[in-house]
């Protein structure tokens, strides 16, 4: 135990040597104290965890906060939820907190420092040149010269005057202002997406599972296997060509109708489908030899039963899980599906701001990506003690 | 049941000797009824002895062996005579026995039989390379994390989670950038950037089985009998999870290889790949003249490859799960 925690730490320093050499050692440096603050906490008492996991909270409530309600009022409601937490929330809630409200610190600055790295600027294809000129820009837009002073200045930003900064390549926007407005439309063309994705991968992952190695099996797998075995542009392109140039049944591209939905949520539920159905497909050929299938048959209960009530549950398991990741996936938009059907969601500002260098829309972008994957993956963690009553005694 | 056949024959008792029985023999047993899995494995190894040969046997360069006049031709399974096109211009010269026109050639009139071919070495070199370096890295990780556990493995585990959070499209996208360059023409920012993205899943689940593993009586009795550290985990553990490694590295080579497309289409690919052809394919679908076999080919064979991986990597689970192992 005691070697392999030097060998671990020896390696940790080793990492933070090559920072410091290839970035600065002030970058080092924050790096060597985000993480020991994270790593810190697994040593607290419960009690200090209480104390410090609501505080965390409260602190990530204001900074949400301030922005829609105001500072006074924002403070007032952060320590409010705070101390609900601090006396009704259980300790795993805590650790959980405290994990990733600094986590999320240290994902802005780690982004900032890769972002810094990559060669150019933002405003590397201007047409202006003068040494002046981009220094007005730079000032203008908040750009600094090194990874540690942009990160000081943006969190200044975020927990002073609540803004994420102003887009470089959309001129006149805010973050804010570019990214809300698309939120919702990745999350409503996600959620039809999650469920084609869940109802189609159950079904057929189900119907592949109760007969292995069958026709059934497959056929089944076989066509869930199309999400995961072709790129999501050709398949986008597939869908596009057959059904709005041949068949003429849904509009090429666009925004605004339940039509403009059905083939971008298609095409992004497709892979998903296939991981689902897939383990689905597992979780049901593990349930199907269990005593208490054999039980239910032998009680003379219809095949049909028997899979609906006994093994679905078996199959539903393993995908609970799987949606955690996948919900920060598919929740905020892919790049290639709102090229394609001119979506005017979040996935592409990923791309694009990267490809950009248009750090503070990258870092807006990573903050709410981070955010929904940690949601996401708590909600599953509920979701899933109150599936299994065995993972329920642990918590 | 007589009594003789519950007499252990002598030849049975060693741990070694048991014909027939052992895991890998069990497994292929299994594999074999799998007839999709099968397939998918003949599959494969057409597949890449076609990239591998096919390009050579030609002896066509797929990048300079251009010709204007030969520029978007369609499919054709015989060599062009001067009434099968149009433009009598695109028949071709006397000395060139075979055309290689099954496929069709592209916009600079290459031959797009050899440029699929050539495109689908580097997207299963690709596949490969970023696949075993991901592995690599993830078995170290999650064998350290797993084995010793305590605070150790949560601190370790925790900095996955922390990798996890970070959007995958920045991490490979920013790396790219990095090599941007230095490396421009060679691949080998590709195989650290997927690499670097891929190893988080095999950590998770390598972590998963050791810890569940160095608690079993097996391991207890080489620990008891004085056996070190490094030999339990490489002669006792690391064996027993041989067979998950196999099949996630199984899966990950065709989630790498549609990852590659994917920056193929945003366009910071690693050259001439099967996302990069079927990117290009894209671009000039259209519905006035459509070159359609642009898209269709590479398609046609990433679709092939990746069935037969994802079907192989299936197969493989059902054979060595003990769990999902019918009686």
């Amino acid at each position: 135990m005691r070697g392999a925690a030097i060998v671990v730490a020896t390696f940790a320093a080793l990492v933070l040597i090559a920072i410091g050499l290839r970035v600065g050692w002030k970058e080092a440096g924050v790096f060597l104290v985000g993480g020991a603050f994270i790593a810190s906490m697994l040593w607290y008492p419960p009690g200090l965890m209480r104390v410090v996991g609501s505080l965390l909270l409260a602190f990530f409530l204001y900074v949400f906060l301030q922005t829609i309600a105001g500072p006074a009022v924002g403070v007032v409601i952060a320590l409010l939820i705070g101390a609900l937490a601090w006396r009704f929330l259980p300790n795993r809630v805590h650790r959980r907190i405290g994990f990733m409200v600094p986590s999320m610190v240290l994902l802005i600055f780690t982004t900032t420092v890769l972002m810094y790295e990559a060669p150019g600027s933002p405003f590397a294809q201007e047409k202006q040149t003068t040494q002046q000129a981009l220094e007005a820009q730079a000032k203008k837009f908040k750009i600094e010269e090194d990874a540690y002073s942009f990160f000081m200045t943006y969190m200044k930003g975020l927990l002073a005057e609540g803004t994420m900064g102003l887009a470089v390549k959309v001129q006149g926007r805010t973050v804010e202002q570019l990214l809300l407005p698309a939120l919702p439309v990745s999350m409503s063309l996600g959620l039809l997406a999650l469920v084609i994705a869940v109802v189609l991968g159950l079904v057929l992952g189900i119907r592949a599972g109760v007969r292995p190695n069958s026709w059934a099996d497959y056929s089944s797998m076989g066509l869930a296997m199309v999400g995961i075995s072709l790129p999501n542009f050709v398949i986008g392109a597939c869908l596009l060509i057959f059904f709005s140039h041949k068949l003429q049944w849904l509009p090429v591209a666009g925004w605004g109708s339940y039509k403009h939905l059905i083939l971008p949520a298609i095409t992004l539920a497709l892979p998903y489908a296939a991981y689902i159905a897939r383990l689905a497909r597992n979780g049901t050929i593990e349930v199907m030899q269990q005593d208490y299938i054999r039980t239910a048959r032998a009680k003379g209960l219809s095949e049909r039963v028997v899979v609906l009530k006994h093994a679905l549950k078996g199959a539903i398991l393993p995908v609970v899980s799987f949606l955690g990741p996948a919900a920060a996936g598919i929740f905020t938009g892919s790049f290639v599906i709102e090229t394609l059907f001119a979506v005017p969601g979040m996935g592409q500002w990923f791309v694009k701001s990267a490809l950009g260098r248009d750090y503070s829309v990258v870092l807006g972008t990573a903050i709410i990506y981070f955010t929904i994957i940690t949601l996401f993956n708590l909600l599953v963690d509920f979701a899933y003690a109150w599936l299994d009553p065995r993972v329920r005694e642990e918590l | 049941m007589t009594e003789e056949s519950l007499m252990p024959d002598p030849a049975d008792v060693g741990p070694e000797t048991a014909p027939g029985s052992s895991l890998w023999s069990d497994a292929w047993r299994r594999l074999k009824k799998n007839k999709l899995a099968i397939a998918g494995c003949v599959m494969l190894v057409l597949v890449v002895l076609s990239c591998a040969l096919g390009p050579m046997m030609t002896g066509i360069d797929p990048e300079s062996d251009t010709n204007p006049k030969r520029a978007n031709l369609p499919p054709s399974v015989t060599r062009r005579g001067p009434d099968d096109v149009k433009n009598p211009d695109h028949v071709l010269s006397e000395d060139k026995p075979v055309s290689y026109d099954w496929f069709g050639t592209d916009e600079l009139g290459r031959s797009y039989f050899v440029r699929v071919l050539k495109g689908g070495q580097m997207s299963l070199l690709i596949g490969l390379v970023a696949t075993l370096a991901s592995v690599l890295i993830g078995v170290v990780y999650g064998s350290i994390a797993g084995y010793y556990g305590g605070k150790l493995d949560e601190i370790m585990m925790r900095v996955v989670d922390f990798l996890y959070g970070i959007p995958y499209m920045f991490l490979v996208i920013l790396i790219m950038l990095m090599f941007s360059d230095t490396a421009r023409d060679s691949p080998l920012p590709i195989f650290i950037a997927l690499g670097m993205v891929q190893w988080l899943t095999t950590a998770r689940i390598l972590r998963g089985q050791v810890l569940t593993l160095r608690s079993q009586e097996f391991v207890e009795a080489a620990r008891v009998m004085g056996a070190s550290d490094m030999r339990i985990v490489f002669r006792h553990i690391l064996p027993n999870t041989l067979g998950v490694v196999i099949i996630y590295a199984t899966l990950t080579v065709p989630q790498v290889i549609l990852l590659e497309s994917f920056l193929s289409f945003v366009g910071l690919g690693a050259g001439l790949t099967w996302g990069l052809l079927a990117s290009e394919g894209l671009s000039v679908i259209n519905p006035v003249e459509s070159y359609w076999w642009r898209l269709l080919y590479p398609s046609i064979f990433l679709a092939l490859t990746l069935f037969s991986l994802n079907f192989m990597g299936d197969g493989l689970r059902d054979a060595l799960d003990p769990k999902t192992r019918k009686e």
